[in-house]
């Protein structure tokens, strides 16, 4: 694929947009990997939401 | 599963866990779809190989628009209907929104560069996009600024609406005022004036980016959904240790 003279313009603009994406992806994936670790260390600790504490009193 | 049970946030959550891994698959394969079109795709007879650009220009920008209508509809549904997942959706959606504008004035501004001799120009079409990146800036900093998540959804909602004011002003700017940008080629009355041969490509593109929106959004939902239990239980933990 020939991109021509203005080709560091076209893969500079690819670049970016992969980083972008990529950020993203990254910022989705461990923050939620952060949010499940804090989960479950606080029901570790025995701490649960009302409504879960309803549900497992509830018959 | 009806609409009204994913207003259940653990309902909502079970749904996101079945839905995202083919929505990523989905992603993918539009992609490899999309980038094979745009490989293939011919130059422009004025542009030259240029016009690569415009396959992620285009759809980052569509989506910064987008995100931002998305958000401002959730708004409503916070002020009005007051629905539980209106405000996730909105938060979830800020950053998301963010990048997708970011994305749309570095590639501008690369391809710019080679076609009009600068990176940048303060018209009418660029300092709006410009002033929408910024309100996303200003609504994220809105949702860090206050603690509390209802408090803050209201704040953000309202700000929201009011800078959805800019969203026509983008779209219409280059039929308002004289820009340097190109008029509207794909939304138009009287069809698009793009090659079927660049069309194409472009259209893939922005149904993969369209995708990749949607599985980074229901993600970050979903994440929104947890990190407000992990605050909640927190309270609880700390309320307890009080011995309330």
């Amino acid at each position: 694929m020939n991109l021509g003279p203005h080709a560091a313009f076209i893969v500079a603009a690819y670049a970016a947009a992969i980083v972008i994406v990529a950020g993203l992806i990254v910022w989705v994936v461990l923050d939620r990997r952060q949010l499940t670790r804090a989960l479950d260390d606080l029901e570790a600790r025995g701490v649960t939401r009302r409504s879960e504490r309803a549900g497992e009193e509830s018959p | 599963m009806t609409l009204v049970d994913l207003a259940n946030p653990s309902r909502f959550l079970a749904f996101t866990d079945r839905v995202l891994t083919w929505l990523a698959a989905a992603t993918l394969l539009a992609f490899a779809l999309g980038l094979s079109q745009v490989v293939a795709a011919p130059d422009d007879y004025q542009q030259g190989a240029t016009v690569k650009i415009m396959f992620i220009h285009v759809p980052a920008a569509w989506l910064g628009i987008f995100a931002w209508a998305l958000m401002s509809i959730a708004a409503l549904g916070t002020l009005v209907w007051r629905h539980p997942l209106a405000d996730v959706a909105a938060k979830a959606a800020a950053p998301i929104g963010a990048a997708f504008t970011l994305m749309c004035l570095i590639t501008g501004a690369l391809w710019g560069r080679p076609m009009w001799g600068t990176y940048w120009v303060w018209d009418a079409r660029l300092t709006s996009v410009l002033v929408l990146f910024l309100m996303y800036l200003g609504v994220i900093a809105l949702w860090r600024t206050i603690d509390d998540p209802t408090r803050a959804a209201r704040a953000t909602a309202v700000l929201t609406l009011v800078g959805a004011i800019n969203l026509p002003i983008i779209k219409f700017s280059v039929d308002w005022w004289n820009t340097l940008h190109q008029p509207a080629s794909v939304l138009r009355l009287g069809g698009p004036t793009i090659h079927p041969t660049i069309l194409a490509p472009l259209v893939t593109m922005a149904i993969a980016f369209t995708l990749l929106f949607l599985t980074l959004h229901l993600g970050a939902m979903r994440n929104e959904i947890l990190r407000r239990r992990v605050r909640t239980m927190r309270m609880l933990q700390a309320s307890a240790a009080a011995g309330h």
